[in-house]
């Protein structure tokens, strides 16, 4: 019983980091067409920052905060050069991130060494405690309430403010959406202000959660990323938080109770499985 | 025509590599409703598209004594267009209130027009816009642009088609009120509508303007409708106004 209460509450941790990952990256793909390959880019960068400034005393919920405003930093810098100039070329836009992707974790080498670095893990966080006869790390939790509270207020911006409405509608017809007189543009910066947000969050707390960052840390959580946008349905927030709940949980079960390795083949197989039934993911939106 | 509220001249627009316009000229009255007229597949819709910026173009376009050439659709349609297109254009997740919304542009929006033009947009008001039927939806698209009173044109394409005869009453109504208050750029295969709302009108045949000049004039010739238009009768015979005088068939451009 400890054991699997362990697995769900460690399961439930890594889908929470996928659903900070994924939620931007639906919103970007759904929004704007664009996928964003330099998402795992972002997260490094998060990742870095929180670990630099934790490193230099600022404390781990500053440090955090810090790394996320890099990396939101980082992301409208990266829409507004980058992207927008190649909104007509879907092609070049694919390349231009992907390029981002490779060069960002080759700059982290080349600066701090391809090494993984140990992440200072504040003792408030780094303890355990006993959920129904299973010693569960606490970063769990923090890792499970930051994705929360991140689905909370994304579902409160997209329901409640005007802002969200057009990207809710920009997602379903951005053309109509500047014929109605609405710049979609300043919806997609922030939009990406958003995804990068998130994705700077999940660095910060992949450090907690791994106890360390290395440059290719937001490659591999990328792939999964891209495992739940698809799975929930492209530009569904809803739809990703469910699938990354079952990605992480089969992830860990598949891992413990056969060959080490195998959870993420169990992820590929899962996907492969669901796009046979629902072509357009869990909440029925295209893929 | 007094001095045009939209002059267009030469328009022209090539998409996926085919030319679709070659060179439309069309000017819209400061008053009353000009209609844009034609066969399915004569240009009227990617005309529209044109002025709004939505597709590439090239030409002259001056709205309200600005060139609108190089402005983006959302820098048009902020000089006081509405936009009724013709698939609808509504946002089938969004509720009929959050569509309506959408569409606000003005400090004070027109909600007491819209309800009262179309009261079950009231009762309806948070039923998800998807869910509607098409009458239902075309009220949403045309509530959408009688929400601004600073809107100094509206640009309906094609509003009645596929709708019930009953919900092409209740459009022509909610048209004929806006025709009062602003400018309507009106396209239109329904000649009884035409007939009855239209001051002005231009005809296209292939990507050119074939026509221009009064409706009453073009409709109350026989040969020059069935020649510009395909009508196989008299259109000023045709009741008013439900049932498309012209085969209403698939979309246009």
């Amino acid at each position: 019983m400890s054991t699997v209460v362990l697995l769900s509450v460690t399961g439930l941790g890594l889908g929470a980091l996928y659903f900070l990952v994924a939620s931007g990256l639906s919103l970007i793909f759904g929004l704007m067409d664009v996928l964003n390959f330099a998402h795992g880019a972002l997260l490094s960068i998060g990742a870095y920052a929180t670990w630099w400034a934790a490193s230099h005393s600022f404390g781990y919920p500053l440090a955090l905060l810090f790394g996320t405003a890099v990396g939101t930093l980082a992301s409208v810098a990266l829409e507004l050069g980058l992207i927008r100039p190649l909104y007509r070329r879907p092609r070049e836009q694919v390349l231009a991130t992907v390029g981002v992707g490779l060069a960002v974790p080759a700059l982290l080498s080349a600066i701090w060494g391809a090494d993984a670095r140990t992440f200072p893990v504040p003792a408030s966080l780094g303890g355990t405690f006993t959920l129904l006869g299973a010693t569960v790390p606490v970063d769990r939790l923090v890792l499970i309430g930051a994705a929360l509270v991140v689905l909370l207020a994304l579902k409160a911006f997209l329901g409640r403010t005007r802002h969200g409405l057009v990207v809710r509608a920009g997602v379903e017809d951005r053309a109509m959406v500047t014929a109605l007189g609405i710049d979609v543009r300043r919806a997609f910066t922030l939009v990406f202000a958003i995804g990068g947000a998130a994705a700077a969050l999940a660095g910060g707390l992949a450090g907690l959660y791994f106890g360390s960052v290395d440059p290719t840390q937001g490659s591999s959580l990328l792939i999964f990323g891209f495992v739940v946008v698809v799975m929930g349905g492209l530009g569904s927030v809803s739809g990703a938080a469910v699938a990354c709940v079952v990605v992480g949980l089969v992830q860990q079960f598949a891992n413990y109770y056969s060959t080490a390795g195998l959870g993420d083949l169990s992820v590929v197989v899962l996907l492969a499985a669901l796009l046979l039934v629902r072509p357009s993911g869990l909440t029925g939106r295209l893929a | 025509m007094t001095s045009s509220l939209l002059s267009v001249r030469g328009l022209k627009v090539v998409v996926g590599g085919r030319h679709i316009l070659h060179g439309v000229d069309l000017d819209v009255a400061p008053v009353g409703v000009t209609a844009l007229l034609g066969r399915n597949g004569a240009g009227k819709t990617t005309t529209v598209r044109g002025i709004l910026g939505l597709v590439p173009r090239t030409g002259s376009v001056i709205y309200d004594g600005l060139e609108t050439n190089g402005l983006t659709t959302h820098r048009i349609v902020q000089r006081g267009i509405g936009y009724v297109p013709e698939d609808r254009g509504i946002f089938a997740s969004l509720t009929v209130a959050e569509n309506l919304r959408l569409a606000e542009r003005d400090p004070d929006p027109a909600y007491d027009l819209v309800h009262e033009l179309f009261p079950e947009l009231r009762q309806r008001a948070r039923q998800a816009a998807g869910t509607l039927s098409g009458g239902q939806q075309q009220m949403v698209a045309i509530g959408r642009t009688l929400l601004n009173r600073s809107n100094r044109l509206v640009i309906a394409d094609e509003p009645t088609k596929g709708l019930a005869p009953r919900v092409v009453t209740e459009v022509a109504v909610a048209l004929e009120r806006a025709a009062q208050a602003v400018p309507i750029l009106l396209v239109e295969q329904n000649l009884a509508l035409v007939r009855r709302l239209a001051d002005h009108c231009a005809v296209l045949a292939d990507g050119r303007t074939a026509h221009a000049g009064p409706a009453a004039e073009l409709l109350a010739d026989a040969d020059k409708s069935r020649t510009l238009l395909g009508v196989g009768r008299r259109a000023d015979t045709a009741p008013a106004p439900v049932a498309p005088a012209a085969p209403a068939t698939g979309g246009d451009h």
